[in-house]
């Protein structure tokens, strides 16, 4: 019988009636009294140096209060990336200033060089048009493609940069020598060169800020739309504007989605206070969607040659790899670290291979900065490790299902430490790949092919088996790797005299549903109802300290720092119980809601606790102190290892070489599960996301850098009719080893197990029709594409 | 600019708007109505879909100026009269069909059309007049169930794990 209330059940979701009913307050929805409206000018072309910006005519337009050009932040600091990446030669990474405003030279379509605020949107609107034809940019070749960038020392993204290289990265490069000669020595060795297409990630409520200033005290405020207000608030005030953190909230209200695209810093929010500073007025700014194309950070942009070497029988031996990273004209706050250590770390997959290296190489281009985008570098180790090993399977005709059994990593095998420097502590890949076989329905998968056949369509089936590591992450490991922050979480468990409770999380909830499960847990613990517990997320002014939600943390590495909280509040409860029932703290028992004394019948209900703590007339005030409220820190010991078994099945039109996934089927080990529909749902967008990357979704530079994919008319996002229903399953739990409540994140693992499984089926597809000369076909699998690759 | 009156969720209203205002800026910014979103600006999102005399509409596509005595109702107008959930809400809520709840507004009122012109719609139906709104979050799974289930139909077994 599933449970109706607290841990594991699918409690239904209290932010939704908002939601549903209009009442929800995004960035945008709100309104303050004065407020100015900021407009962005930005480059129409990929490279150019400004040779004049004329900003009399715009300034003297109807309503226009001020203009901004990057003269005026020239003196503020720059952008920041997050982590310091070596190169094989231990020199460290190459990081330009990544400006408020561009200045001097613009690098990207979209790079903003100047704003307008004015009293309205339109007359701001209508202002940078004028400012934007007062403006003189010499243009310059753009550099695009990332072979030639790194091949062309004479055209320079970044003047000092001079051959576009942001790092040439080794992982482990002490190992290398030992990969070369295994993979030498290896009876087979299969090499597949394909493409990680570049994504928008395209959160449906675009970027928007707005800047306060209190002239009186001297505060800031930025209302923004962010998955972690506590790091924009540090970059903003440490990093760029150089004010003190404490003089700075960053609100973010209701977030439209997220996806890593809104993990990041942007120019536009430090662009907003300056300007509600200098107006004295609230200055609010929001992204048209096309603004959003051109410049919020995108995902993936890998070109990899992936080697593996194996035995005929299928054994894998050795793994190499070797990717160009692309990661546009600025380095993105995670950016380096994404085509690195969430990528690089994660190419031994699932599997028991003895020798794994990969070489990274991330170059700058004039296209918009690429950063982590759902599952980010995870998904682009995947594909590569399945993609490679589909091509095994074909090349020694063997069957995909058992080559991943006969190398996946057994039980008793944990904890596993990997070639590539990780320890995945538990897992069961055996039985998520027979609870995906059973879901699969793989054996009446003929049947199916042969009815497919029958109306003229060609069947597949693809087979991927991914890990991930998430719950980011142990400060003590990243700090090792470069990182510049720790990634504990924080929280607060503020218990109010009557009983009700408020936490106060560093998570943001974006559409992941924390004011739901994070209540749950709290209720759970504490015997209390559900509805008794509030979460407040997304305020730097209310919340002790937080590192926001990315990276599938928020109840591995948020949440644990909640339950931690909730030990020390029982902790306390135990010290009040003790006192009010005249017995030894230790005596005291804690356990459904009440506070009792052990061997008796006295207790006090955890309302009576709350209660006393806040009306303490009797205490030993030495030695008990008022009040119930506790913060905790919690740093995790390890990465949380999600992993699981995806099989899609496609129908390919001989015809037209459209591609229809018609079925899909996802096992998938997340440890225990708090909310399963909440779970389930989130697997479900994450297939979503990797069926469009598959089949749909690129980005499409030309040569002069232009994006000719900057609207939703010009870059197809899947639709509602474009995926089918999935089967999803999370019973092969084996529970985190290492975090308090056994979780392993859930966010992005459809996003990375997804895109491999369907190109496999694909490729299934063609060659079950007699096409076996089609090894790869770059995603996304567009009718194009496949109608190419059949008829090449 | 001109006054525009019309009526929204069964009240007259008036706001003044320019030639070039959109509906959907009259409901947001004229009647602090913020439910209905902006999600992109090439009508291809779906985010703004309000009912316009009983049809769903692009609030993004319509100037305000020419709808001078129309009958409009948004997201805000869409529960009971008691302020409950009404049957389409309740059924996302029930088959959790959102999480960030951005699109929620306009697959809502897309939705409501839909069951309006076709009480019992078929999977394939729901997923094709459902084309015109993108959601990135749910991978549109839960938000067909939902619109099944508020159609009064058993949501297909293998869409009920």
């Amino acid at each position: 019988m599933p449970k109706d209330t607290g841990i594991g059940a699918s409690s239904k979701r209290r932010e939704d009636v908002r939601f549903l009913t209009g009442k929800g307050l995004y960035t945008d929805d709100v309104s303050l009294h004065a407020q100015a409206h900021a407009v962005m000018v930005r480059s129409t072309v990929a490279h150019g140096r400004i040779v004049r910006i004329d900003t009399s005519a715009a300034a003297a337009m109807p309503g226009v209060l001020a203009v901004f050009t990057g003269e005026d932040f020239a003196a503020v600091g720059g952008n920041p990336a997050g982590w310091l990446i070596n190169s094989r030669d231990g020199t460290p990474m190459r990081e330009p200033k990544r400006p408020v405003l561009a200045h001097g030279k613009v690098r990207h379509v979209g790079d903003a060089y100047a704003a307008v605020i004015a009293e309205t949107y339109q007359q701001a609107k209508d202002a940078a048009e004028q400012l934007a034809a007062d403006t003189e940019i010499e243009e310059l070749p753009a550099i695009v493609d990332m072979k030639a960038a790194v091949a062309d020392a004479g055209n320079r993204v970044h003047d000092e940069i001079p051959d576009n290289l942001c790092f040439d990265w080794g992982w482990i490069e002490d190992n290398r020598a030992a990969v070369d000669a295994a993979m030498k020595a290896a009876p087979h060795v299969v090499t597949l060169e394909l493409v990680n297409n570049r994504l928008v990630p395209n959160a449906m409520e675009p970027r928007a800020s707005i800047g306060e200033y209190n002239p009186g005290t001297g505060d800031y405020k930025l209302t923004t739309t962010s998955q972690n207000p506590h790091l924009t608030r540090l970059l903003v005030a440490a990093f760029v504007m150089g004010i003190p953190e404490n003089k700075l909230t960053v609100v973010a209200p209701d977030v439209g989605g997220g996806f890593g695209s809104k993990i990041y810093h942007y120019g536009e929010e430090a662009l907003v206070l300056a300007a509600a500073k200098k107006l004295g007025r609230p200055v609010r700014w929001t992204a048209e969607r096309t603004e959003s194309f051109l410049s919020d950070a995108h995902g993936r942009d890998h070109v990899t040659k992936i080697e593996l070497g194996c035995t005929k029988e299928g054994e894998i031996l050795a793994i190499r790899t070797e990717t160009l990273a692309n990661v546009g004209a600025y380095l993105s706050n995670f950016s380096t670290a994404t085509p690195t250590f969430l990528h690089g770390t994660l190419m031994a997959g699932p599997y028991k291979v003895p020798h794994v290296y990969v070489n990274v190489k991330a170059v700058f281009t004039n296209t918009a900065p690429v950063d982590a985008y759902r599952g980010a570098g995870r998904p682009e180790a995947t594909y590569s490790l399945e993609r490679v090993i589909d091509k095994m399977c074909r090349e020694l005709n063997l069957d995909p299902f058992e080559v991943r059994r006969k190398n996946l990593l057994t039980p008793d095998q944990f904890p596993y430490t990997t070639p590539v420097g990780l320890v995945y502590d538990t897992g069961n890949y055996q039985a998520t790949l027979d609870k995906a076989i059973e879901l699969g329905n793989v054996a009446g998968f003929e049947k199916r092919a042969a009815e497919s056949k029958a109306r003229g369509k060609l069947r597949g089936m693809g087979l991927s088996t991914w890990i991930e590591a998430c719950g980011i992450a142990p400060s003590h490991l990243v700090g090792v790797l470069g990182s510049r922050v720790g990634l504990y979480d924080a929280a607060t468990v503020r218990v109010n005299a009557t009983g009700n409770i408020s936490v106060m999380t560093g998570a943001h909830s974006h559409g992941q549903g924390h004011e739901t499960v994070f209540a749950q847990i709290v209720a759970e613990r504490l015997g209390i109802p559900e509805s008794s517990v509030e979460i407040v997320h997304g305020d730097t002014s209310k919340i002790p300290f937080g590192m926001g939600s990315y990276g599938s943390r928020s109840l591995a590495v948020c949440g644990s720092a909640m339950n931690k909280a909730v030990d020390k509040i029982i902790a306390k409860g135990k010290k009040i119980a003790a006192h009010m029932l005249e017995a030894a703290e230790e005596d005291i028992s804690f356990a459904d809601g009440k506070f009792s004394v052990a061997g008796t019948d006295k207790a006090k209900t955890f309302g009576e606790i709350a209660f006393s703590a806040y009306v303490p007339h009797n205490y030993p005030l030495e030695t008990l102190e008022p009040g119930l409220e506790e913060t905790a820190f919690y740093d995790p010991g390890n990465f949380t290892y999600p992993a699981g078994a995806y099989i899609c099945e496609v129908e390919v039109d001989p015809d037209t070489g459209k591609v229809d996934v018609v079925a899909f089927t996802a096992a998938d080990d997340f440890g225990n599960v708090m909310n399963p529909m909440i779970v389930e749902g989130q697997v479900h967008g994450g297939v979503g996301q990797g069926i469009g990357q598959a089949l749909c979704e690129n980005t499409s530079y030309d040569e002069n850098g232009q994006l000719l994919t900057g609207s939703f008319m010009d870059y197809a996002m899947p639709r509602a009719d474009d995926v089918p229903f999935y089967t999803v399953d999370h019973s092969c739990s084996t529970p985190c080893t290492h975090n308090p409540l056994g979780v392993k994140g859930c966010g992005e693992a459809g996003a990375i197990g997804t895109p491999p499984a369907v190109v496999n089926a694909v490729i299934d597809a063609l060659h079950r029709g007699g096409m076996t000369h089609v090894t790869h076909i770059d995603m996304p699998v567009s009718p194009h594409r496949v109608w190419q690759a059949i008829n090449g | 600019m001109t006054k525009v009156t019309m009526t929204v969720n069964g009240k007259a209203v008036s706001a003044e708007a320019e030639g070039r205002t959109l509906l959907v800026n009259y409901l947001r910014e004229g009647l602090g109505l913020t439910g209905t979103h902006v999600g992109c600006d090439t009508s291809q999102c779906g985010a703004c879909v309000v009912h316009v005399n009983g049809k769903a509409v692009k609030s993004c596509t319509v100037f305000a100026a020419d709808l001078e005595g129309a009958e409009v109702r948004t997201i805000e107008g869409m529960a009971n009269a008691d302020g409950s959930l009404s049957v389409i809400q309740q059924a996302f809520q029930d088959h959790h069909g959102l999480q960030c709840g951005f699109c929620t507004p306009g697959m809502v009122m897309s939705s409501a059309a839909l069951l309006a012109e076709n009480p019992k719609p078929s999977e394939a139906e729901v997923r094709h007049y459902l084309e015109g709104n993108i959601c990135r979050c749910t991978g549109y799974h839960n938000i067909i169930k939902a619109v099944l289930a508020a159609s009064g139909q058993d949501v297909p077994a293998v869409a009920a794990e």
